[in-house]
């Protein structure tokens, strides 16, 4: 039981860190991320690959983290002079192409039957239950670097230009800010953040394959994040963990519903997902933890 | 199997083919941007009902294609005005990137009840099999030709709709100059409702479409909403004669692609076009605006 409490709470750790991500991208700047399992699927596989070769773990965290930061700011740089749906539209399509190339491209990904053997630290040398303990930690320190760096950014004149931008790109452009420069940082930031969630999940799980990137787990984030507040540090943080509580605890409504096959309690659970992320965005557009302009 | 210079004729006419079916989802999804000025991914999930809904009249009931195509494209509408008026409808005033969020989230809960009645195993229709036609060096199949058909006839009977009823120019002042329409008494309400009927309608008859080539299952939407958004991104947002237009040539590229890439990554190509043309000609081909 103690085991699957830690296995949860490194989960969530990864869901924070990537509510936190895409809380700078959408909640500060405005600017949507409908592929953000993309973007966690890049920072995934390119450490995968390069630590697979023998390159040492920290480094292909970073490499990771560094390959989403750039994909992010291709698609930023794109969409940039366009209406925010654009952007909408080009990051549902990188994602749907990063997954179609994890699964086709079988020398570089092994298709849909994934990578596994993903090393991690000290895996070998610890019981599972202390590799837990220790991945749990490594999870907990990157979540709250994060954090710490968000509300650093948030409350910095870097955070104050996003939010003008949020609110109206034009007024911003005519107070000297350079819109392109600020939403291409913003981006390439939050998107980092989302590629740094996929490496240390990679390296936890030690397997990653193309099915994990479905865009189900994009509205497991925004469900997060708009339980928890659009625009919040604290509640990305908050709501991450909510969802996890709710992920988690709906995998032991299946015996009470016997007449649903493995398939249709799957499809339950999708459509329990997606439903209350609709009805929230209806009764509690501002999240648990609203934002507060000017804290 | 790479395709070499000498099959570029079969290759633009399959092109051709596959790019007039998928002109009729994308003409929904530019219908309803054109008019309530949001990408609505949900037309994924309407292709898969429509695509299910053909499927119970054509197995089910024993149906031919045509009656069955019919029931496609109603069931979807009726779907899409009701999903609309419940789910979408109540958030458009929170902005557009919620209306689009919540569109991603309606398509995945649509989606899955056809999961949960259907499961997710491949279903075929059931239609007579004819042996491919032949002319010159060309191979048509009967099939293909009954689809292009019928998208045809619902392309023509769209524009006769928009360009010489009532409702149709309703529609089109609209999409144009919302307030001025208000002005002069159209009721955007209705034609909210209409444009849900008409887009998602398409969309479930462009599933059923798309279905017949193959087999059908709940991801079958899905699957082709890239190259839909491709589709409708490359004409121009927006634009209903430029979602024709861009499904043509989202249609001939993904099967000329075949020259060069291998066949597994032929969806890509819709993503490609899209960065294409909203880095030279953010528009579209026959679009009024990207900004």
């Amino acid at each position: 039981m103690f085991s699957y409490l830690v296995a949860m709470g490194v989960t969530a750790g990864i869901y924070a860190l990537m509510a936190l991500g895409v809380n700078l991208t959408w909640g500060m700047a405005g600017m949507v991320n409908l592929g953000l399992a993309g973007f966690f699927a890049v920072g995934g596989y390119a450490t995968a690959l390069l630590t697979k070769t023998g390159f040492a773990i920290p480094l292909g965290v970073a490499a990771g983290t560094l390959a989403a930061a750039l994909a992010g700011a291709g698609v930023a740089l794109i969409t940039a002079r366009l209406r925010a749906d654009y952007l909408a539209i080009v990051t549902l399509g990188f994602s749907e192409s990063v997954r179609l190339i994890a699964a086709n491209q079988i020398w570089l990904t092994n298709g849909s039957d994934g990578i596994a053997g993903i090393p991690g630290p000290w895996r070998g040398d610890l019981t599972p239950m202390g590799f837990n303990l220790l991945f749990l930690a490594i999870v907990g320190v990157a979540v709250l670097v994060t954090f710490l760096g968000m509300q650093r950014l948030s409350g910095a004149p870097f955070g104050r230009v996003l939010r003008a931008l949020r609110d109206d790109e034009d007024v911003a452009a005519v107070a000297g800010k350079n819109v392109l420069l600020f939403k291409l940082k913003a981006f390439a930031v939050g998107s980092g953040v989302l590629g740094l969630a996929g490496a240390l999940y990679a390296h936890y799980t030690s397997y990653i394959a193309p099915d994990i990137f479905a865009p189900l787990l994009t509205i497991n984030i925004v469900l997060a994040l708009v339980v928890g507040g659009v625009g919040n540090n604290l509640g990305a943080v908050a709501g991450a963990m909510l969802l996890v509580l709710v992920l988690e605890g709906t995998r032991f409504a299946a015996p009470l519903l016997p007449f649903l096959s493995a398939e249709q309690f799957a499809a339950m659970r999708e459509l329990l997902i997606s439903g209350m992320l609709l009805v929230i965005l209806r009764v509690l557009p501002g999240g648990i933890i609203p934002e507060r302009i000017g804290a | 199997m790479a395709a070499s210079l000498a099959d570029v004729p079969q290759l633009l006419l399959n092109g051709i083919m596959s790019g007039a079916v998928l002109a009729i989802p994308a003409i929904g999804l530019t219908a309803i941007y054109a008019v309530l000025r949001f990408p609505n991914f949900a037309v994924a999930s309407h292709a898969t009902v429509g695509a299910f809904a053909g499927y119970l009249a054509n197995v089910s009931m024993g149906w031919t294609l045509v009656p069955a195509a019919l029931v496609a494209f109603l069931a979807a509408g009726v779907v899409g005005v009701a999903s609309d008026w419940v789910v979408l409808r109540p958030l458009r005033p929170a902005g557009l990137i919620t209306a689009t969020i919540a569109s991603v989230a309606l398509t995945i809960a649509l989606e899955n009840l056809v999961r949960l009645g259907f499961g997710n195993a491949l279903r075929d229709y059931n239609l007579p099999i004819f042996r491919d036609w032949r002319f010159g060096g060309l191979r048509v199949g009967p099939q293909q030709l009954e689809d292009l058909a019928i998208a045809v006839t619902a392309v023509v009977v769209l524009f006769g709709f928009l360009r010489f009823t009532r409702l149709g120019k309703a529609m089109r002042a609209v999409a144009d100059n919302p307030m001025l329409a208000g002005i002069k008494g159209i009721d955007a309400g209705l034609i909210a409702v209409l444009v849900n009927f008409i887009a998602m309608g398409l969309a479930g008859l462009g599933g059923m479409l798309i279905g017949l080539d193959t087999s059908i299952d709940p991801l079958t939407g899905f699957r082709v909403l890239l190259a839909v958004f491709a589709a409708a991104v490359v004409g121009g947002l927006g634009s209903i004669p430029g979602a024709v237009v861009g499904a043509l040539a989202v249609g001939v590229a993904e099967e000329l692609s075949l020259l060069v890439l291998p066949p597994d990554l032929r969806t890509m190509v819709g993503f490609v076009a899209i960065l294409l043309v909203l880095t030279l000609r953010p528009r579209g081909l026959l679009g009024a605006r990207a900004y």
